[in-house]
């Protein structure tokens, strides 16, 4: 067991120590000139421009405005994905009347879209909102679907010869059988979600993060468009661990 | 029409019972013409070699398959309780319900009161010897532990009749002793017809009232022998006894013939 949780510290420690060393070895790169340094100043000038961004608010209207699209298109593409793949997954023929719909829509990427939406919802959070909960929603759709039909047939029959009927069944076979599934489809949903919202405010959006750096790179100024960068991977850092989270809390009985 | 006397006696009627499965233009005939009359309260097993059909036999019962032609009854004697209930070979308990909800699934889906499930899971918790695991998630248990609330389940749900589908074949050879005792003292408890499947002929003899001896493909009934053994049974008084030697024995050498013919 102790030595269980000293190879574990061990692992925490290499594991926070790989970071440091590729910032350390870029700021010293930088500042020896062996990179372009307009192009990849060192951490320490970006950190500058970070407290510059916070200081005067903008990086908060920013994040508020991504966080938001992100939030609000991750649940209007998760949660109708949710069902409509777990009643898929319920009902042969459903999935035989649905399935080619998605199978041909879901090649599609879904930036290609943003334009034609525009067109009908304007610019705006609509058509923003709109774009990420379709890239949303297949992915949670597929994992959902994949979930359901792959519950072990034993655990239908059990279900059937208790009379387990409608409701009754998807709420105690087909929803809690699916949900590891779910969750590895939500999880694949919440990059999906950060990608598509960052892609369309590069065109669609006064505001948001992922303006931020398109801005930053038409007036050149690198260290503000790292600072995106960066505070884009930490969303999806925290939303990622908050879904773990949630998932340990919902699925108590996976190992 | 069989007369209202012994429709009390009779619990299970099968009459000309054919069961063939069709996979794309291949027929296969699993049961042929199977007659069998099971008397209430009677514990029945079934032997015979793998895939002659005995699995599809009970799943027929069961009401997860449906018969091809012929008569499949069982009688029912209180109004509102289930025809059946199964226990089946191994991991049937669901994986995200605690030991308790498990047992009790049955009786939330017929929508029995939370008085009555307490009462009811607690006492065959209690039955099975797994009452203190009652807030175990099915990972935490063992094998043998898994099949005690599968049994529970089973028995809680206040069946007609019992259908065991080979349920201790999974488990290594002590628990299965043990878990075979504990059936027996359940079920002396309970007396519910139950029919029981399983590949071993000494567990066959050690539970059943009568034991049948099924064919290989086509399944069908090859023979019927009663064991006289006297109730309460137990594994060491069996093992040096004479009549249970021969019964093994005698219908060990029906299966061989039926392994044989099969192989």
């Amino acid at each position: 067991m102790e030595e269980k949780t000293s190879q574990g510290k061990k692992h925490l420690i290499l594991s926070i120590l790989s970071p440091i060393m590729i910032l350390v070895i870029w700021e010293v790169a930088s500042r020896l000139g062996l990179v372009d340094r307009r192009f990849l100043p060192p951490p320490s000038k970006i950190a500058v421009s970070f407290v510059a961004i916070v200081a005067d608010g903008a990086l908060f209207i920013h994040l508020k405005a991504t966080l938001f699209r992100v939030l609000a298109g991750f649940l209007c593409g998760g949660i109708p994905a949710v069902i409509i793949g777990i009643i898929m997954g319920l009902s042969g023929s459903i999935r035989a009347l649905i399935k080619p719909l998605i199978v041909i829509t879901y090649p599609i990427p879904k930036i290609a879209l943003f334009p034609l939406v525009m067109l009908f919802f304007g610019l705006g959070d609509v058509s923003n909102v709109l774009i990420v909960s379709i890239g949303v929603f297949f992915p949670v759709l597929y994992n959902t679907l994949g979930g359901v039909t792959s519950i072990n047939r034993i655990y239908w029959d059990v279900a059937s010869n208790f009379s387990a009927r409608g409701l009754k069944l998807f709420l105690t076979v087909a929803l809690p059988g699916a949900l590891p599934s779910i969750f590895t489809g939500l999880k694949l949903g919440i990059g999906m979600a950060l990608l598509t919202t960052v892609v369309t405010e590069y065109v669609g959006a006064r505001e948001g993060l992922g303006f931020m750096i398109w801005f930053s790179w038409q007036v050149f100024s690198v260290g503000e468009m790292f600072v995106g960068i960066v505070v884009i991977s930490l969303i999806g850092f925290v939303l990622t661990t908050l879904i773990e989270r949630l998932e340990r809390v919902v699925i108590p009985w996976k190992v | 029409m069989p007369s209202a006397e012994t429709l009390g006696e009779k619990k299970i009627i099968i009459k000309g019972l054919n069961k063939t499965f069709t996979t794309g233009r291949q027929e296969t005939i699993a049961l042929m013409n199977i007659d069998l009359t099971v008397p209430s309260g009677e514990f029945l097993c079934i032997v015979g070699p793998s895939g002659c059909g005995k699995t599809t036999l009970l799943r027929i019962l069961a009401g997860l398959e449906s018969a091809t032609s012929g008569e499949v009854k069982i009688i029912q004697d209180n109004q509102g309780l289930p025809l059946n209930a199964m226990v089946f070979q191994e991991n049937s308990i669901f994986p995200w319900f605690k030991v308790w909800d498990n047992v009790a699934y049955g009786l939330r889906m017929r929508g029995i009161s939370r008085q009555e499930e307490r009462e009811t899971v607690a006492y065959f918790l209690e039955k099975v010897g797994i009452l203190e695991f009652k807030d175990y998630y099915p990972y935490q248990l063992s094998g043998g532990m898994k099949q005690r609330v599968s049994i529970a389940r089973a028995f809680a749900n206040k069946p007609e009749i019992l259908l065991m589908d080979e349920p201790f074949a999974a488990l290594d050879e002590q628990n299965k002793l043990l878990l075979q005792e504990e059936l027996l003292t359940i079920w002396e408890q309970n007396r519910k017809t139950v029919v029981f499947i399983t590949h071993s002929i000494d567990e066959a003899v050690f539970l059943g009232d009568r034991v049948l001896t099924m064919t290989a493909r086509p399944g069908k009934v090859k023979a019927m022998a009663d064991v006289p053994i006297p109730r309460p049974r137990s594994v060491e008084e069996l093992k040096g006894d004479a009549q249970y030697r021969d019964l093994t024995k005698q219908i060990w050498h029906l299966v061989r013939e039926e392994v044989q013919r099969g192989v």
